[in-house]
């Protein structure tokens, strides 16, 4: 399975995204999107479907939904060191709701995720409101969500989580070419946190590779603070520059800076964008890629992500806008193709694979690519 | 601690909210003055489906999240 927290924000993730990016007092366009995702890098694909369809009902109400797929084939460098590979598949369903009065847009919405031993529930409320004449516009977002965490090994296991997410966003016109975004985000957590399969290993003079495994363990609660910003400028010609910076720290002593710069440049009915993302991050209080014996904290865990790492992306996109003129009741189409390469240096997670001395192995990297394939049709 | 933190932000939230009530001030970047922030390429959010699907991708290889998505809103230029 992927890792268990991934899996519990993605749920959030696709309803705040749903119904945002629309204009405050504009309801956001009609338009339905066909998008074949793929992620291929570290012993891992996972591929699939994404449809979402906007449609607009009467003058102040814009209608949802977004049908979902993760197909998971894994081998990732967890499971092969510690378990065996393995293939699942996530299915994922939201509906929300816009509804516009006057400058106000109130939105709602609710996802649901399954797969064979994880289900989540989120619930999302919104409202923003534009001022001053339309150069600013606020917005006020609460999420709850509620897992289940299953074993796919242990039919009695069941454990529960509940998540509340708090949104506070600004977005402010600053000249007749630069635009910005201010987003504050608080989400808590409460629950089993962990992975139920994830284990940790442990200095072990007793066992012959001079290491053992016993299950991670993470505290049953945390709260993240991420405060982002961003900037979009309209050069003297027809091309966008886009900055972007965002803050993150969590009581799990995780704290990190994310900076991206893009550039978007329009070409005859092409559109090119090409970014580059930064991310570096510190580790979690309880992560250890090696305890120096079992149970030795409170606290265990040795998922790579919670290590101290750095990230990098590169980004590269085009676009390509068809039925100009419209076909029947399409007003128009784009096809767009994506490819992220994603780098990530770990700091302190090993690749145990390697069969080096014990605590001395090299640290892990992993390379990723990213493709997105997506047909859109406004109507 | 924690709802020290979610109290603050949302008093924050309050307080600008009041600001709303100032609707007096002129805008500083006319309605007809916003052609370029209508244009596509200005768009925060141009392709949801396909930010939502990258934005979940940086959720699970790294250990931060949230923060990074369009606050919504933008130039009332439609």
């Amino acid at each position: 399975m992927m890792a268990a927290c991934s899996k519990r924000f993605l749920a959030i993730a696709a309803l705040l995204f749903t119904g945002q990016g629309a204009l405050a007092s504009v309801l956001p366009e009609d338009r339905t999107d066909f998008l074949y995702h793929r992620y291929e890098g570290g012993g891992v694909t996972i591929d699939g479907p994404s449809i979402l369809v906007r449609k607009s009902v009467g003058k102040s109400m814009s209608l949802a939904a977004n049908y979902y797929v993760d197909m998971v084939s894994s081998a990732s460098i967890d499971v092969i060191t510690t378990a065996s590979p393995y293939t699942e598949e996530r299915t994922q369903y939201s509906l929300s709701m816009d509804y516009l009065r006057g400058n106000t847009t109130m939105s709602m919405g609710y996802t649901n995720s399954t797969e064979s031993d994880f289900d989540a529930n989120t619930y999302h409320l919104s409202l923003a409101q534009d001022m001053f004449g339309q150069l600013t516009t606020l917005t006020l977002s609460y999420a709850y969500g509620d897992d289940t965490v299953r074993r796919s090994d242990d039919p009695n296991f069941f454990r529960d989580n509940t998540r509340q997410q708090y949104g506070v966003g600004l977005t402010q016109i600053i000249t007749r070419n630069l635009i910005t975004a201010l987003n504050v985000e608080v989400i808590t957590d409460e629950g089993f946190l962990n992975n139920p399969y994830r284990s940790v290993r442990y200095a072990d003079a007793g066992s012959p590779i001079g290491y053992s495994f016993e299950p991670e363990l993470y505290p049953r609660t945390r709260t993240s603070n991420a405060v982002g910003l961003r900037a979009k400028y309209y050069l003297p010609y027809r091309a966008a520059l886009e900055a972007q910076y965002r803050y993150f720290i969590d009581t799990w002593d995780i704290q990190s800076h994310t900076a991206s710069i893009a550039y978007v440049h329009p070409w005859k009915d092409f559109t090119f964008t090409a970014k580059y993302r930064f991310h570096d991050q510190t580790g979690a209080h309880f992560f250890r890629d090696l305890f120096s014996r079992s149970e030795a904290t409170n606290f265990r865990g040795r998922d790579k992500e919670l290590s101290p790492l750095t990230s990098q992306t590169l980004k590269f996109s085009a676009s390509y806008e068809f039925l100009d003129d419209g076909w029947g009741f399409i007003d128009k189409g784009s096809v767009t193709f994506s490819l992220d390469h994603l780098m990530v240096d770990y700091e302190e997670f090993r690749d145990i694979s390697t069969g080096a001395v014990v605590g001395e192995e090299p640290f892990y990297a992993l390379d990723a690519n990213v493709v997105q394939l997506f047909f859109s049709f406004w109507y | 601690m924690k709802s020290a933190r979610i109290a603050r932000i949302l008093l924050a939230a309050a307080a600008l909210g009041a600001l709303s009530g100032c609707s007096n001030i002129e805008p500083w970047v006319k309605p007809y003055e916003r052609d370029r922030l209508a244009d596509p390429i200005m768009f925060l959010d141009a392709d949801p489906v396909s930010s939502a699907y990258i934005y979940h991708v940086y959720e699970a290889r790294e250990g931060a999240r949230g923060g990074e998505g369009t606050a919504g809103g933008g130039c009332g230029c439609n």
